[in-house]
């Protein structure tokens, strides 16, 4: 397998298929990713805190993610949660999430969303909790792991708001992914999404088109955000894009009339169903699969 | 007697607690990811009073950074008074799109 087809575009049709689609633009189908891969899960906006009507028990939902996410018969190299860990940075609210997070039998990375960094406390209770060690500047870092160049961005909490990556951190990225050879697999983490989504909600990062030209030279970069409590996929040239669904509650879709980017209560008996977690297999290619609470 | 007496002591106490111009606060809210009036006028010294009617966290926060409510559950408010006169611009952390302003008269 060619090193281009790591971003391939893999959508699970649910009929126990996967399809890929290399850098040569064919589709393809798969059994599966290659056995062995290097495999982490992402999950997302889980909203510890949250007592309105989408979702009365936040936290038994991101409970039932971890048990799924545990009981994985081969476990992900780590777990990285992409942010809106909490929905208003209370200390309790931090306190339930690390209860629950602290199950996982993988080791857990996470970034920070707005949801996690409120007033002058939240940044600091979300170090506290969640912290890296080695992160730089307002908690961005990068590690090598299994051949693949891993970077975490922060888009939240820059000038009181939300969306912006900063100066400063794009001088860091830069410097970062300069020292990278072009064909290195490059997977790059945010919490807001990097691409335009829906900028009248923000649902975009202003200054994300720095970032994203920044990897045009790579071979194989996949950018995964959270943020928008929902599956959106897209694709710039070799660089490849998608948002998650959150563990707390659902939210409209980009665009939709009437609509507001707030919690969305789904029909009754439906939660699980939008709510959920993905796997992500790197081997000679990389794939992802997002799974739904209901299908564990 | 002594009862009417302590608690005539005690009203009174409770008046000089109390602030010294308490005014009839002007109320916000916080509706559909957008703060209801946008634009508010007060007078030097009144209170601003921003409820949250949304199901979903909001913060009103200053743009200078002078002020902030922090985060606002559903039904959650939260009360500002604005002591110097000018046109004070605030907005949602959570949502950026979100702002209002806040003109407050000088008294004369």
């Amino acid at each position: 397998m060619r090193r281009g087809d790591f971003v391939g575009h893999v959508a699970w049709t649910g009929a126990g298929i996967l399809y890929v689609l290399g850098a040569e633009g064919l589709v393809r189908a798969a059994a599966s990713a290659a056995p062995g891969a290097f495999s982490f899960v992402q999950i997302s906006d889980s909203h510890i805190g949250y007592t309105g009507p989408a979702n009365a028990d936040v936290r038994g939902t991101l409970a039932q993610t971890v048990k799924d996410i545990n009981a994985m018969p081969v476990q992900p190299t780590f777990v990285i949660h992409t942010g809106d860990v909490t929905h208003l940075s209370k200390a309790t609210e931090f306190d339930d999430a690390r209860s629950i997070l602290s199950t996982l039998r993988a080791p857990l990375i996470t970034i920070p969303g707005e949801h996690d960094v409120i007033g002058t406390e939240g940044p600091k209770r979300y170090a506290a909790a969640f912290g890296r060690r080695d992160a730089q500047g307002r908690g961005w870092s990068s590690w090598d792991q299994g051949g693949i160049h891993f970077v975490a961005l922060i888009n939240v909490g820059e000038g009181e708001t939300m969306g912006i990556l900063g100066d400063e951190q794009l001088a860091w990225l830069e410097k970062d992914l300069a020292a990278r050879k072009s064909d290195t697999p490059i997977v790059v983490f945010g919490h807001v999404p990097l691409f335009a989504v829906a900028p009248e909600w923000g649902w975009t990062t202003g200054d994300g088109t720095k970032a994203i030209a920044m990897l045009r030279r790579f071979s194989a970069a996949t950018v995964l955000n959270g943020h928008i409590h929902q599956i959106v996929e897209h694709t710039d040239g070799a660089i490849r894009f998608a948002t998650a669904r959150a563990t707390a509650f659902p939210q409209a879709a980009p665009g939709t009339p009437g609509a507001s980017p707030g919690p969305l209560k789904p029909a009754p008996g439906t939660l699980l169903d939008v709510l959920g977690y993905r796997t992500v297999e790197v081997g000679a290619q990389a794939a992802w699969q997002d799974h739904s609470l209901a299908q564990a | 007697m002594k009862t009417a007496f302590l608690g005539a002591v005690a009203l009174v106490a409770l008046l000089a607690a109390a602030p010294a111009t308490p005014k009839p606060g002007a109320t916000v809210h916080i509706r559909d990811d957008a703060f209801t009036p946008a634009t508010i006028t007060v007078r030097a010294g009144d209170s601003v009073t921003f409820v949250n009617d949304d199901d979903d966290a909001h913060t009103v926060t200053a743009d200078d950074s002078s002020w902030d409510s922090e985060g606002l559950n559903q039904g959650e408010k939260w009360t500002h008074a604005f002591a110097k006169a000018g046109t004070i611009k605030y907005h949602c952390t959570v949502h950026p799109f979100m702002h209002g302003s806040v003109i407050v008269k000088a008294v004369t």
